[in-house]
């Protein structure tokens, strides 16, 4: 059985349902992440889980206990709020102490207790600041330690790492999956970042509008996207409009403009005529210099039109015949050396039968 | 650094604002130091007038009424006033979105309407004695407004996910009201607390309607006096009344210096 169920859950405000038929599970000791765009509903269904909002719809479980009408303060579950949301007046070990507090933990303990999960976020130093007096980070870290000394079943982190500078949010992001692992907490974790999505998640929800999209690991929901909105919002991907020619256990012959025919892995259910997309990594594109890489059963001759340096990588932007536009991402193994195609210089595309996924209309 | 030279007319402006507002205190003070009866021009220093302040029986009855009714009615006022303030920051919809305009509008009200109003209430209405009773409520009356803007301001400034976060860990309402909220808070509350009593222990108009014949306070007794002659004795007294507001203010401005900013 699940930690917690999430069951066709809405949540209306006037007119608009921020959540809409949600349904998800966590089990014990995962990392769930919840991505989508600003205002997707989020933060909604999180409070719901926290207990600030009820659904006017569906079913909160717990252990397989509804969650409804018990408040914020018996749920075992606690926030890491955007803001930290740290007690100005309270000293770092107050800050973190406060949960203690109130559960009634005999004063004894708490010193100890205290001790520990400050040690645990690397805080112990900083046990007699005040929050004015600690950084982002450590904020960030103080915010972790005070939800989690109270043992909760599930911890809920609303897009903790959203103030934090890029150098930072990647350190932090190291941190958390090492925490998580130690504490072995479930987590349900709030962003709008996909590199964040990808890289702590055990499984993710795409949601959008209000609907959940998709659920998955990160590799299947990287991989496999389950329409086009997936597609484009976790990565970028090229997204080429396609008609279905041939549908056989053995292969998908599908038809592009300026294109031609593509062969692509076969796929249950579709039948000559069928429209949608073929949704194709940049990096599962090739560039091919004098044609003889067998690995690519797809071909297209192009031009390049621009390009963009990255470092460790180079973004080819390639233009095919019929004004298709094809990105493809090249690593540069050899700094200084891969940046050998200029623009418009004439190339050769390919990209092998099993790479793109095609995704129906 | 490079100091910036303010013009000199700024310099002049300023300087003629501040005497303008505190010349004829200052005078005040300064006469209430002066040896002579006429009050017209420096003769020599003396404390007497104010040695001569503790013999007035009269004047030591009118401090005792207006301190005990000061600090009865601030008391009142702050915690009627910190429940207003709380609860406007609470309910910013339905019912209660009028709220803040009723609260705040006797801040803004003359004073004059104010003890008319009040009086006839005490008098028409609930047939009451004036006395001791009718001023602290009265008094309760006019200071509740200003310690409702003091916490409001104080808690609009608050993220409110601080109060979120102390349910989310485990704090009853009642517990987060006590170990979060009201402690920071507190600043405002007390200096709602303060203002509440310097407006009270200076107060003339509404007293004045309201006071019946019985009971008299400091400022009703000063505007006695004062019918007879201004002494030497009045400048004295109004000298420490002065000081006393003056304190009262300062240390509030210090606790809540958004709230009073945005008032003064
Ligand atoms: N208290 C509220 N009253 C009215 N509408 C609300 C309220 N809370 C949220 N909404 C609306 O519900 C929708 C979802 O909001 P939510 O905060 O859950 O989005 P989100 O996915 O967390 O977005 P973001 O990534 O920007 O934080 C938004 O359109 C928002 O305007
Ligand atoms: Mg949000």
């Amino acid at each position: 059985m699940s930690l917690l169920e999430i069951r066709n859950v809405t949540r209306r405000f006037g007119r608009l349902a921020a959540v809409d038929r949600v349904s998800l599970s966590v089990d014990a000791g995962e990392f769930f992440t919840l991505v989508g765009p600003s205002g997707c509903g989020k933060t909604t269904l999180l409070r719901m889980i926290a207990g600030f909002e009820e659904p006017d719809e569906g079913d909160l479980l717990l252990d397989g206990r509804p969650l409804a009408g018990i408040p914020p303060e018996r749920r075992p579950v606690h926030t890491v709020f955007q803001s930290y949301a740290l007690f100005p007046h309270m000293s770092v070990a107050e800050n973190v102490a406060f949960p203690l507090q109130m559960a009634g933990t005999p004063a004894r303990d708490i010193d100890g207790r205290v001790r520990e999960a400050l040690e645990l976020v690397h805080l112990d130093d900083r046990a007699q600041h005040l929050p004015a007096q600690l950084s982002g980070g450590q904020k960030q870290r103080v915010a972790l330690a005070r939800a989690l000394i109270g043992k909760p079943r599930l911890l809920l982190l609303d897009e903790p790492l959203a103030a934090l500078d890029a150098k930072l949010r990647e350190q932090i992001t190291g941190e958390l999956i090492a925490l998580q692992r130690a504490v072995g907490i479930s987590f349900v974790f709030v962003t709008h970042s996909q590199h964040e999505a990808l890289a702590l998640s055990h499984r993710l929800a795409v949601m959008n509008c209000g609907h959940v999209e998709q659920v998955g690991s990160p590799e299947e929901i990287y991989a496999r996207p389950a329409n086009r909105f997936v597609a484009g919002f976790i990565g970028t991907i090229n997204l080429l409009p396609v008609e279905v020619r041939e549908a056989t256990p053995a292969a998908l012959r599908l038809f592009a403009g300026g294109l031609g025919e593509i062969i692509s892995t076969p796929q249950p259910g579709l039948c000559t005529g069928d429209r949608g997309t073929l949704a194709l990594r940049p990096e599962q594109v090739r560039i091919i210099a004098d044609g003889g890489d067998p690995m690519t059963e797809n071909r297209a001759r192009g031009s390049v039109r621009d390009c963009l340096y990255l470092g460790d990588v180079t973004v080819y932007r390639i233009a095919i015949a019929g004004g298709v536009v094809i990105e493809a991402l090249l690593a540069n193994r050899d700094p200084g050396v891969n940046r050998f195609l200029e623009r418009d210089a004439p190339v050769i595309i390919g990209w092998a039968r099993d790479s793109g996924v095609f995704l129906r209309d | 650094m490079v100091g910036r030279r303010r013009p000199g007319w700024l310099w002049v402006a300023a300087v003629g604002v501040y005497a303008f507002l505190y010349l004829p205190l200052a005078i005040v003070v300064i006469l209430s130091f002066n040896d002579s009866l006429l009050n017209a021009e420096w003769v020599g220093f003396t404390t007497r007038w104010y040695v001569m302040l503790f013999e007035d029986r009269a004047l030591l009855g009118a401090a005792a009424n207006s301190l005990f009714i000061a600090l009865v009615s601030a008391t009142g006022a702050t915690l009627l006033g910190t429940m207003a303030g709380l609860a406007m920051q609470r309910c910013r919809s339905g019912l209660l979105r009028g709220l803040p305009v009723l609260v705040f509008a006797p801040v803004a009200m003359p004073e004059i309407l104010l003890g008319v109003s009040l009086l006839l209430f005490f008098r028409q209405v609930l047939d009451l004695t004036l006395g001791l009773l009718s001023i602290l409520i009265a008094h309760v009356t006019f200071s509740i407004g200003f310690v409702a803007i003091v916490v409001r301001t104080s808690l609009a400034a608050m993220d409110e996910s601080l109060f979120e976060a102390a349910r989310d860990l485990g704090a009853s309402a009642w517990q987060t009201f006590r170990h979060v909220t009201l402690p920071l808070i507190a600043p405002s509350v007390v200096a709602g607390f303060l203002m509440s009593f310097a407006l009270s222990i200076d107060d003339f108009v509404i007293t004045f309607f309201v006071a019946g014949v019985g009971v008299t306070t400091l400022p009703l007794q000063i505007y006695s006096m004062i019918k007879v002659a201004v002494s030497p004795e009045v400048n004295a007294v109004s000298t420490l009344l002065m000081a006393l507001t003056l304190t009262l203010i300062t240390v509030a401005s210090r606790l809540a210096p958004a709230a009073l900013r945005l008032r003064m």
